[in-house]
């Protein structure tokens, strides 16, 4: 009687066959172990990065009709007669940092030209979107608070 | 009689037990010998034993891959001896670079030969990769060898950004923030990748050590790798083409 070339699927498999497939398994679900465990470690648990919520100081700070560029933060604050809002300074094509050029009551990227209005809004370049508002609210101790993480629609302005 | 007196301490050297016990063969003197030769030697037996003389033959797009593999060795050994001053930390890293450049000795020599064996080797691998497919070095059965090519491509031009970040000055950071925020462009992916790619939201420390890590380690071995693989498909695959040999077979399929 000579022995079938391959084993049929119903399970007349010889040993050879069954250790091989066994350690295949065994093999796989030890590599995509191994792979998830390593993703988890590259990720790192703790960032040593600037908090992305902060305190800006108090309203009186920054005159009616104002931009001011918080330099650590990268993010303008903005109050006009009706109040606050943040603006992000950081250009939402490829992430450089924006200037605001009051003399031309423009915000300027230097890196591939983009250009928006004071309140974040494109007026030319390579930017898909307008610049971020985020989040600004009051302390209980009467100061800004600004959260980088929630970004709010544009007609959001916080009125004091 | 100098030179005769030479070769006769060689000669002598050559039956020492030492000597035999390294090379187990008598000079290469036959075809056969020389091809043992080759084939007996860890470093040699990758290469062909024998080459058409037509593909030794001077022109203007002679040994691209050699020029681009001795450009890689030179990358290797400058690497290793600017990796003895340079610490991958914020902000020391700016200031072994400046001192590369101002208070070790020869250290722009070095550096400089670093950086610009690097922008060379970027040339000769585009060189040699327009000679073959001009050349119509891609077709079988050497379809694979260009595959593994790509690859070396990809990984040379990985090398380069790599090593951009790391002298930390405002070129290096920028140029690391835009092609980072251009990899977090790419649907799904793109965001985890560039978090794993800096260890974390912006170009930091982390960053400055995953790059340095990947620059020093990570891609050269991989590059050795499909280098060995490479060269060693040369080989199998029947030698280096030749200008008419390719018309030869190409006449042949028209007939």
């Amino acid at each position: 009687m000579s022995e079938p070339e391959k084993p049929s699927p119903g399970g007349d498999a010889n040993r050879r066959d069954f250790f091989n497939e066994v350690a295949s398994v065994a093999l796989g679900i030890a590599g995509l172990g191994a792979a998830v465990v390593t993703y988890r470690f590259l990720s790192p648990n703790v960032l040593f990065e600037p908090s992305p919520t902060f305190r800006a100081g108090n309203p009186d700070l920054f005159p009616v009709n104002s931009m001011t560029y918080l330099q650590d933060q990268q993010v303008y604050i903005v109050r006009t007669k009706e109040g606050f809002y943040a603006v992000s300074a950081v250009c939402t094509h490829l992430g450089c940092i924006t200037q605001w050029k009051p003399e031309a009551d423009q915000i300027a990227c230097p890196c591939h030209g983009s250009k928006f209005r004071p309140d974040g809004t494109k007026i030319e370049g390579p930017a898909p979107r307008p610049l971020p508002h985020f989040a600004i609210t009051l302390t209980a101790e009467g100061e800004l608070m600004v959260d980088k993480l929630e970004v709010v629609k544009p007609s959001q302005i916080l009125k004091v | 009689m100098a030179t005769s007196s030479l070769a006769q301490a060689f000669g002598r050297l050559r039956a020492t037990q030492v000597w035999k016990s390294i090379f187990r063969r008598g000079p290469a003197r036959t075809n056969r010998t020389r091809s043992l030769a080759v084939f007996g030697n860890l470093f040699l037996h990758a290469l062909p034993v024998k080459v058409r003389d037509k593909s030794l033959r001077v022109r203007a797009t002679y040994y691209l891959g050699s020029i681009t593999f001795f450009l890689f060795v030179v990358l290797v050994i400058t690497g290793i001896l600017l990796m003895l001053y340079y610490h991958p930390a914020v902000p020391q890293a700016y200031r072994d670079m400046k001192d590369l450049g101002f208070v070790v000795s020869n250290g722009v020599f070095l550096r400089n030969l670093h950086r610009l064996a690097a922008q060379a080797m970027v040339v000769a691998v585009f060189w040699h990769m327009f000679h073959v497919f001009y050349r119509g070095g891609y077709r079988p059965p050497r379809e694979f060898n260009w595959v593994v090519g790509v690859g070396l491509l990809l990984v040379t031009l990985f090398l380069s950004y790599t090593g951009y970040l790391l002298p930390w000055d405002q070129l290096a950071f920028w140029a690391i923030t835009v092609g980072t925020n251009i990899i977090s462009a790419m649907p799904i992916l793109g965001r985890p990748v560039r978090f794993m790619l800096l260890g974390g939201n912006l170009v930091g420390e982390n960053a400055l050590l995953r790059f340095y890590v990947l620059h020093c380690v990570i891609l050269p071995l991989i590059a050795i790798v499909l280098v060995g693989v490479h060269f060693w498909r040369i080989q199998k695959d029947g030698g280096l083409t030749v200008k008419e040999t390719f018309q030869e077979e190409n006449g042949r399929k028209e007939e």
